[in-house]
């Protein structure tokens, strides 16, 4: 009998259609409900062992943020959809709140009994095509979407439509990624992340090429190395003079490279960013050939004592803007704080110690001579005592904290503890009572998770800020409990509740903003803690915000 | 007068005096089926379907019950009542109310597809129809039963090959008798919640069959779990008392997991969109099959779903009950 089995088992094995959008789906459906990273891991390692070469390209790609241009809306979408299952528009409103995601609600909508089953396309078929018809007239558009729809099973239609409207937010980091790949081609995590980065066109790349050949792409930027923050005293991370301090900065983390005398500006999030910051242009022909530093984009100016550093709000204002008017320079200026150095002369620094890359680092930003580039000031200390003095004073130069880096360290990839820790001071904090709910979105659609919160002005109430995170999943229980039953009005997805409930908002910082009714914009606000122990008139003021603003927000 | 009012007490039959699953203490209470939603404490006498005598007495206590087969009239102050199977859970029916040659049907929590134990659906013509609205948008189409079996035979069995038991929370009155066959197909290691047990124990002493399962013994040693599906109500999701199925994996059976978002949300491994409910087809059919004129909407998308009634021509209103607490989640869905 067992050998019977063994027998059935094997004639299964005969290879199947490999590489199919099923698989895809299957993949990305494990992917998002699994909560343990191994099985996570176990899954991707499964799909790049079985898809086919040009779905696992796209696979990196699209998990990597190089998702082919958006060809279709999302207005056209919905309006096929609802043209398709003859329902009211207000209706499909409705099951988006519910649903929270406009590809899932779509693939819900869509009835079983209008599909028309073909033999299965893989992955990379529906891309091409998604970037084909990018051109192409609506009702080629349409003709192609309306049919994959008909083709496809729920789970196969949510990740189609997925792949159009956005990301998708399942989570699987990048670095989980690079290992599964590191698990499957048995190269180092670090040489596969390195690989896989920089300016490629999946369409034009093959799987071997990307991972196995060496690539000659000069933007390719290194993984960054991320640190965790610290836990519990950092007396325990062993001697102070074991340890780099500097300050950790609030601006974008990046990357400036040279090579083959052409500068590149990458963003951590791998976006190439170079023409954003004319302000950097100049060390194409200042910086040696053959470099790459790492530090932070921030907004800032020279000053008598070095650099002074300017509120995130205003670098804000050059993000996302594709040309940048004289008066944004003006009033938004970017400098760049030098961390490290990551290669120099051609070669691959990242082995060698801090300290060896620091002493270079020095010697390159020193020649430069700039306005524009600052070495990362070290903050000296003996004691850590002494670290944890200065490193209260933080907020008064806009910093976020302190970073402890170990002199001997190597430059790793990805966020890893041990070696850099990243001590941030403590958050502002400010009492506030809820007074808008709505549902929040993926995860927790169907939740009143996503409220606004005011403080008093007199008699008045008046709101200040949105907060979304915090609380654990039984509180946003609680809190969902009491807004479903203490609404006063509801205006579309959002409700007016009794303002009754109390919470700590904790925020990173603080700006002056005309845009709010409050006059203030917070930086990175979210809930500390339920004030169950407060009363609704123990709230904080809005001149209590003012006096921040006055302080902190300059 | 209209035969049925909507009152703070509940559903109530002014002519025949009678309030059908009251959510306040009344004189007379007739119930559409056990779940705590709708059958309360308190009342001074309770109708029932015979199936659901010995669940209401579990659940309340010793009082005074009366019951009725399906399709057995009985008059009450003069309004003829008689109950219908709802396909909800075992015992559910609707009430079907007559005054004068007017009809109205309540349809407490019903599902119109067959899941061979709780009583096929019974479409019953009427006036008025009184319908839940759980799932009431058309985002919820369940999957057929059979094959939301083999999705959880296929997990049970994932679950063992990497050593793992198998959580499956389940309503103790509903989804757990309905998933019970199935994992028996694949295992006969099954152990129960005390509140799942109690519910089989009084099923099967009225006379339903189901396959052997254990009750879970506090004190018995972790080891005595390995390769084992373990039924659970929801109360017990990511409690302690879960702790000692280490390693386990977590299923979820509510239709609620239709939602992406409400499974990730959840921290579990897998959800399975099985429901007592009706999902949005299921609602309409039943609707339509009621023939009924008029259209009152509770519990649920009761808003949304009444609205799409009125632009199809199906007059409709919505009525606040209390019910299926709002949207929340609630056990039994």
């Amino acid at each position: 009998m067992d050998e019977m089995l063994t027998y059935g088992e094997d004639v299964n094995e005969v290879p199947m259609q490999v590489g199919g959008m099923s698989l895809f789906a299957e993949l990305i459906m494990s992917l998002g409900t699994s909560t343990k990273t191994n099985d996570k891991l176990e899954a991707l390692s499964n799909y790049f062992s079985v898809a086919g070469d040009k779905d696992k390209v796209w696979m990196i790609a699209i998990f990597s943020g190089r998702r082919p241009r958006r060809s279709v809306s999302a207005a056209l979408l919905q309006l096929w959809c609802l043209e398709l299952v003859n329902l009211p528009q207000w209706l499909f409103a409705e099951c988006y709140l519910t649903v929270g995601d406009l590809a899932e609600t779509i693939s819900l909508l869509i009835p079983p009994e209008i599909m028309v089953p073909k033999e299965e396309q893989p992955l990379h078929y529906y891309i091409e095509q998604l970037i084909g018809i990018e051109k192409q007239s609506e009702e080629v558009k349409k003709q192609f979407v309306i049919d994959s729809w008909r083709q496809m099973n729920q789970q196969e239609r949510f990740v189609f439509n997925k792949l159009i409207t956005g990301n998708f937010r399942i989570g699987v980091s990048q670095q989980l990624m690079v290992n599964a790949l590191s698990k499957v081609t048995e190269l180092p995590a670090a040489t596969v992340a390195h690989r896989i980065s920089g300016n490629w066109d999946p369409v034009m790349t093959t799987f071997s090429a990307l991972l196995h050949e060496s690539n000659s792409d000069d933007s390719k930027p290194y993984p960054f190395y991320l640190a965790y923050a610290i836990e519990g005293e950092p007396a325990e991370l062993g001697l102070p003079h074991e340890w780099q301090a500097e300050w950790k900065w609030d601006g974008i983390r990046g990357q400036i490279i040279k090579r083959n005398n052409e500068l590149f500006v990458w963003s951590r999030g791998e976006e190439l960013i170079t023409e954003k910051f004319p302000e950097y242009h100049f060390l194409k022909d200042k910086l040696p050939d053959g470099i790459v530093m790492d530090g932070e984009i921030i907004s800032g100016r020279q000053s008598d004592e070095g650099f002074v550093v300017l509120p995130f709000a205003n670098l804000q204002t050059r993000i996302g803007r594709k040309n940048i008017s004289k008066k944004q320079l003006q009033e938004a200026p970017v400098i760049f704080i030098a961390y490290d150095l990551l290669e120099y002369n051609h070669e691959d620094w990242r082995e060698k110690t801090m300290q060896e890359r620091r002493t270079q680092l020095e010697q390159i930003v020193a020649d430069l001579q700039s306005s524009e580039v600052f070495l990362s000031p070290i903050i000296a200390f003996d004691m850590w005592a002494e670290l944890a003095a200065t490193r209260v004073t933080a907020r008064l130069i806009n910093s976020e904290g302190v970073m402890l880096k170990r002199k001997s360290s190597a430059y790793q990839v990805g966020r890893k503890r041990g070696d850099w820790w990243k001590w941030k001071i403590d958050p502002l904090t400010i009492d506030a009572v809820m007074i808008y709910a709505q549902k929040g979105s993926g995860r927790r659609s169907n939740l009143y998770t996503d409220y606004t919160f005011a403080v008093k002005d007199g008699d008045k109430l008046v709101p200040f800020t949105k907060a979304y995170s915090g609380l654990t999943d039984k509180e946003f229980g609680e809190v969902d409990y009491f807004v479903k039953r203490n609404s006063l009005e509801k205006f579309g997805p959002v409700r007016t509740v009794k303002p009754e409930l109390i919470f700590e908002i904790a925020f990173e910082g603080i700006a002056a903003s005309n845009r709010h009714k409050s006059g203030v914009a917070l930086r990175f606000p979210r809930i500390n803690r339920w004030r169950k122990d407060k009363k609704p008139d123990e709230i904080n003021t809005l001149d209590d915000l003012k006096q921040m603003l006055e302080q902190y927000g300059k | 007068m209209a035969l049925i009012q909507f009152t703070d007490k509940g559903l109530y039959c002014a002519e025949g005096n009678f309030y059908i699953d009251p959510w306040q203490p009344v004189d007379k209470a007739v119930i559409t089926h056990a779940h705590s939603d709708h059958a309360r404490w308190g009342s001074k006498s309770y109708l029932c379907h015979t199936f659901t005598k010995p669940l209401l007495q579990q659940r309340l206590g010793d009082g005074n019950y009366e019951t009725l087969e399906w399709g057995q009239p009985v008059f009450i102050n003069g309004v003829k009542v008689s109950l219908h199977p709802a396909g909800h859970i075992i015992g559910s029916s609707q009430i079907r109310v007559e005054r004068n040659g007017d009809v109205w049907v309540v349809s407490g929590d019903y599902k119109t597809e067959n899941d061979g134990i709780s009583g096929e659906f019974e479409p019953v013509k009427c006036n008025t129809f009184i319908t839940e609205s759980t799932f009431g948008l058309p985002i919820y189409n369940w999957k057929k039963q059979a094959d939301i079996f083999i999705d959880i035979q296929n997990w049970i069995k994932d679950c063992f090959e990497k050593n793992a038991n198998a959580v499956i929370i389940a309503y103790s009155l509903g989804k757990a008798q309905r998933i019970i066959a199935p994992i028996a197909e694949v295992t006969s290691n099954i152990h129960a919640h005390g509140a799942v047990w109690n519910i089989f124990q009084t099923l099967k002493s009225s006379g339903f069959k189901f396959p052997d399962i254990n009750r879970i013994d506090i004190d018995a040693p972790k080891e005595k779990y390995k390769n084992a599906v373990i039924i659970a109500p929801p109360s017990a999701e990511a409690s302690l008392w879960m702790r000692r199925f280490t390693p386990f994996e977590v299923g979820v059976c509510s239709g609620w997991m239709q939602v992406r978002g409400n499974v990730r949300r959840r921290n579990i491994d897998a959800g399975f969109a099985l429901s007592d409910h009706a999902d949005w087809n299921g609602l309409l059919q039943a609707i339509e099959a009621t023939e009924a004129s008029k259209v009152f909407v509770t519990h649920g998308f009761q808003s949304a779903f009444s609205r799409y009634l009125n632009e199809k021509g199906i007059e409709s209103a919505e009525v606040k009950t209390e019910y299926g607490n709002d949207e929340d989640a609630v056990e039994g869905n």
